[in-house]
C-alpha cells in the first residue's frame, strides 16, 4: 500500500514538475490550473503521511528508523505548497521552475522514503 | 511592505526566487540530517555530523540574507557563498584523500555528489546572481 502510494506520488512530482516546467519555457507564470496540480500532488503526499502514520501504530518498524521516516513524510507533505506559496510571490517564469524545483525535490525524497521504509 | 524594506535592493526577484527555495531545501536537509545524526550517533562520526550542522548554518544565513535584502545583505551572502564553495570544496578533497575521516557521508562529501551536486552548483549560480543584483540598481 505505501509503496504504490509511493511511487503513484513520485510520478505525480515529476508530471508536476515537468508541466510547470513547460510553463516556464512558455515564459508562463504559474496559473489556476498549475495549483490544482500542486493540490493534487499535496493531497497525495497527505495521504502517504496518514498511511504511513497508520502502518507505524500498527507497529510496523522503518528499515532505517522511525524517526527519519516520519521527518521525511512531513518534508514530502510541505515541499510542494511551499514552492507554491513562492510561486505566488513571483509571478514570473521563475515562479513556474521554482515549483518545478519542487517537484523533482518531492520525486528525490519519495525515492529515499522508499529506501527508508525498505520495500 | 514598509518604505525601508522598499528601499532595499530586492534579492529574491525572479531567479532569486529559484535560489531562496534551493538553499531552504538546504536548509531543511543539512540542519534536520545534522539534528538526527548528532543526536542519535554522534560518536560514530564526530567530525562529518559537524560539519554537516554548519553547512546547515551557513545555508540558513545565505537564505536570511536572500529573503532581507539589501546592500549588507548582498555583500554577506556573497561573503558565505564563497565560504560555502570554498567549504564544499575542500571538504570534497579531503573525502576523496582522507576517506577514513569520515566514517559516514556529509552534505558536502563528494563535492555534494549524494545531493546531485546542488551544493557546488549552488554557490556558483548564487555569486553570479549576486553579483548581477549589485549592478543593476532598481
Amino acid at each position: 500500500m505505501l509503496d504504490a502510494l509511493t511511487l503513484v506520488t513520485g510520478v505525480a512530482a515529476l508530471l508536476l514538475a515537468a508541466w510547470c516546467g513547460f510553463a516556464a519555457y512558455r515564459d508562463e507564470p504559474t496559473k489556476d490550473w498549475h495549483f490544482i496540480g500542486m493540490a493534487v500532488v499535496t493531497l497525495l503526499a497527505l495521504v502517504q503521511l496518514v498511511v504511513g502514520t497508520v502502518q507505524l501504530a500498527r507497529g510496523e518498524e522503518p528499515e532505517q528508523g522511525t524517526t527519519i521516516f516520519v521527518a521525511y513524510l512531513l518534508g514530502a507533505f510541505a515541499c510542494v505548497p511551499a514552492a507554491g506559496f513562492m510561486s505566488l510571490a513571483e509571478r514570473t517564469r521563475w515562479g513556474s521552475i521554482t515549483v518545478a524545483a519542487g517537484g523533482v525535490v518531492l520525486a528525490v525524497l519519495e525515492v529515499r522514503l522508499y529506501d527508508i521504509w525498505g520495500g | 511592505m514598509t518604505a525601508v524594506e522598499g528601499k532595499r535592493t530586492r534579492l529574491i526577484s525572479g531567479p532569486g526566487m529559484l535560489l531562496v527555495w534551493l538553499y531552504g531545501v538546504m536548509v531543511v536537509g543539512a540542519v534536520s540530517r545534522s539534528v538526527v545524526q548528532i543526536s542519535t550517533e554522534f560518536d560514530h562520526a564526530p567530525l562529518a555530523y559537524s560539519l554537516s550542522a554548519v553547512a546547515g548554518l551557513v545555508y540558513g544565513f545565505i537564505t536570511y540574507t536572500l529573503v532581507r535584502g539589501g546592500e549588507t545583505a548582498r555583500k554577506a551572502a556573497l561573503v558565505c557563498c564563497a565560504a560555502e564553495l570554498a567549504g564544499v570544496l575542500v571538504v570534497g578533497t579531503w573525502t576523496l584523500v582522507e576517506p577514513s575521516a569520515f566514517p559516514d557521508a556529509t552534505v558536502w562529501s563528494d563535492y555534494g555528489m549524494g545531493y546531485l551536486f546542488i551544493p557546488v552548483l549552488l554557490p556558483l549560480s548564487a555569486i553570479y546572481w549576486l553579483r548581477k543584483a549589485g549592478t543593476v540598481k532598481p
